[in-house]
């Protein structure tokens, strides 16, 4: 009976907590949207403005599912934007120097695929040697994928001598660019389907339980008989994965690949995740959080973008300013939680 | 006396061994690494990087990490640039470099507030500010490069001695800046040395909580540590421009890798604690020394990225490692005792 009653108790006030981050985040989202929807009224809640935002946000969307990923267990990715320049240039390199000029639709297809499998693979190499270098060799994931930040740029860089790769057969881009009833980008499909599957596994699956506890605290963790090295290494794996697609999706959008793309997404893919809820000390966060964040930042910066005396350089300002106010405006929450806590124990 | 034991055990004579046979090894390749010139062009172009890991340095001891110096520098360097154009400034170049350090330690101070009484992630914070720092200077300066004031521009010229090189006949002249940067390492070298502060610091690497128990005011010491980067920092940009005799706001914004990357494999270890000076400066010459002379390793320079990367990840693998198979044998240490 005893466990009964603490079990009792102890589900709802998690899932209170849960609700009232996401209803934050939902509360938030709607201001920014009616905010600009005031400001830009012709222009913001149009259907071609929405459509153009759906086409922006899955390529550093898919990105910060994976750094939020790694922050669930307590780390963090900052190599996801190389790994994405990397395995696109692979794989437009393979493209151009394979695909004949003027191709049949059906002798490219084959190529796609491994241009894909390419993309892929190495995508999940990256992260495998960031998870091994993190996992087995006890360098602080800071410091790793900074490391490998630079070395997987650096590669891209050194392989291209920093030059665009441009000339990717004229399907690849028409694929990538498809839209389902001329409004849904296949790119945003692919959001969904990646976060869907990702949030499944969080919730539903062992890896994902495994993840929070590992990030809640790694010894407990130990003692509780995981093996956390082999579950670092796969978490890294997998956002090496995701950020092969978001690679895959840059490459679509801009119909090239180049070394340096994207440089500011790695601060952006941080914020989303704190903005989502994550804790970057581990072991709290939900997709629905990060989704829920990845929309507010997308409503402000193509808001952003409809002023035209807005320099594109306050958007730096925005972001770094956000970051550190959510940070800032949870730890003060916390704090206050906790100081009630501890009146009410010692009531 | 350090043992022999304790010296094996440090990376500092490893850094100082790998110097030495680069050098030697550039010498063959090329004979030019001993002429006089090339000595003080590889001082020359240490100095600013050198000036940047001091403080980076003293961080990484604390535990920390800081990605924001760069754009502290910047951002304090190119505001006291536009102020002093703006106003004919033609005075002693001292108040540029107290306006700058003033700015930085401002910056700094930001930061020390967020990491030392929030508590934040010294990571996300930092590049948090940096992200601000830069998009200020670039959206509400909008800056672009830019001349510098005259007394700025007279004080990149002072001129300590300058070198000939006897068979090429080319020259190099030693900035005066030099004395900043040994003004800076010994001010750092007395404070880690000579002070509570200093011990302050490498106890919170060690262990915050045992810090804070055993009487350190853990907040007081990493909001000094954090305006202290941005002090130094503020500084370094005016180093930097009146060296360049122009301000570039972008000439430092990616320096913050190969600092932090020179910091770790001079012997600072990435988990705190333990570092010293000796070692910080030895990584950083060991890291110009390479992007001096890649070339003349035999490695192109668009591969340059990669190698910084490549001796990040075995810089901070080998420390890492070291750190972990030391705790590992203590304990087995202390349960063959019991």
């Amino acid at each position: 009976m005893a466990i009964d009653t603490t079990d009792k108790k102890k589900i709802p006030v998690k899932m209170r907590k849960h609700d009232a981050n996401l209803t934050r985040l939902f509360v938030m989202l709607i201001l920014v949207f009616v905010l600009m929807t005031i400001l830009r009224p012709n222009q913001f809640a149009t259907v071609s403005s929405f459509n153009s935002m759906m086409r922006q946000f899955p390529e550093y969307g898919i990105m910060a599912i994976g750094v939020s990923l790694t922050m669930i267990t307590g780390g963090i990715d900052l190599g996801v934007v190389g790994v994405a320049n990397l395995s696109a240039i692979l794989s437009a390199k393979f493209l151009i120097s394979m695909v004949p000029k003027g191709a049949e639709v059906a002798q490219v297809v084959p190529f796609l695929i491994i241009a894909v499998l390419i993309s892929v693979v190495t995508g999940i190499t990256c992260g495998l040697i960031s998870g091994i270098l993190i996992a087995k060799f006890n360098i602080p994931p800071i410091l790793a994928t900074l490391g490998t930040q630079q070395l997987f740029t650096g590669i891209a860089i050194g392989l291209t001598n920093g030059r665009p790769q441009s000339g990717l057969p004229l399907l690849y881009s028409k694929i990538g660019n498809m839209e389902f009833f001329n409004f849904i980008p296949i790119s945003f499909v692919v959001f969904l389907v990646a976060a869907l599957a990702i949030g499944v596994m969080l919730s539903r699956m062992r890896l994902g339980t495994y993840m929070y506890l590992v990030g809640t605290n790694p010894r407990a963790a130990k003692y509780a008989g995981l093996n956390n090295a082999w579950i670092l290494i796969r978490t890294y794996v997998l956002s090496g994965l995701l950020s092969s697609v978001a690679g895959l999706i840059m490459m679509a959008r801009t119909n090239s690949a180049k070394a340096d793309y994207g440089a500011p997404y790695t601060l952006q893919c941080v914020l989303i995740a704190v903005l989502g809820g994550i804790n970057p000390n581990g072991g709290f966060g939900t997709i629905t959080g990060v989704t829920m964040a990845i929309l507010i930042l997308q409503f402000l910066s193509s808001g952003l973008n409809m002023f035209n005396n807005i320099s594109n350089f306050y958007r730096d300002v925005i972001w770094g300013g956000v970051l550190i106010l959510v940070l800032v405006f949870n730890t003060l929450l916390t704090w206050n939680k906790e100081r009630r806590a501890a009146r009410r124990s010692m009531v | 006396m350090i043992s022999l034991r304790r010296m094996t055990k440090r990376s500092e004579p490893y850094v100082f061994a790998v110097i030495v046979a680069l050098s030697l090894l550039i010498q063959a390749r090329s004979g030019q690494f001993f002429s006089g010139n090339n000595l003080v062009d590889l001082t020359r172009s240490l100095i600013v990087p050198a000036m940047f890991s001091i403080g980076c340095m003293m961080v990484i001891v604390s535990g920390g990490i800081d990605v924001s110096f760069p754009a502290i520098a910047s951002l304090a360097m190119f505001v006291t640039d536009k102020v002093l154009l703006a106003s004919n400034y033609s005075g002693n170049v001292l108040l540029a470099y107290a306006m700058s350090a003033g700015l930085g330690l401002l910056m700094g101070a930001l930061n020390g507030f967020l990491i030392g009484f929030l508590r934040l992630p010294t990571l996300v914070v930092t590049l948090g500010t940096s992200s601000l720092y830069t998009g200020l200077m670039y959206g509400a300066f909008a800056a672009s490069a830019s001349d510098v004031p005259p007394s700025i521009a007279n004080h990149g010229k002072e001129i300590l001695f300058t070198a000939t090189n006897a068979s090429t006949g080319l020259t190099s002249n030693m900035p005066i800046h030099i004395f900043i940067l040994i003004g800076a390492l010994i001010l750092a070298f007395f404070i880690l040395r000579y002070t509570m502060l200093g011990r302050g610091i490498y106890a919170i690497g060690g262990d915050e909580i045992a810090a804070e128990r055993a009487g350190f005011n853990v907040r007081g010491i990493k909001m000094f540590l954090y305006s202290f980067v941005g002090l130094l920092a503020g500084i370094t940009g005016i180093v930097r421009i009146s060296m360049m005799s122009y301000a570039d706001p972008s000439t430092m914004l990616s320096m913050d890798m190969t600092v932090i990357a020179a910091v770790v494999l001079g012997g600072t270890r990435v988990t705190g604690g333990v570092g010293t000076l000796i070692g910080t400066v030895l990584g950083i010459t060991l890291m110009t020394m390479l992007s001096n002379s890649l070339i003349l390793i035999g490695i192109p320079t668009y591969w340059a990225r990669a190698f910084t990367g490549a001796v990040i990840i075995i810089g901070t693998g080998v420390t890492a490692h070291q750190t972990f198979s030391s705790r590992r044998r203590r304990s087995q240490m202390q349960k063959a005792k019991a």
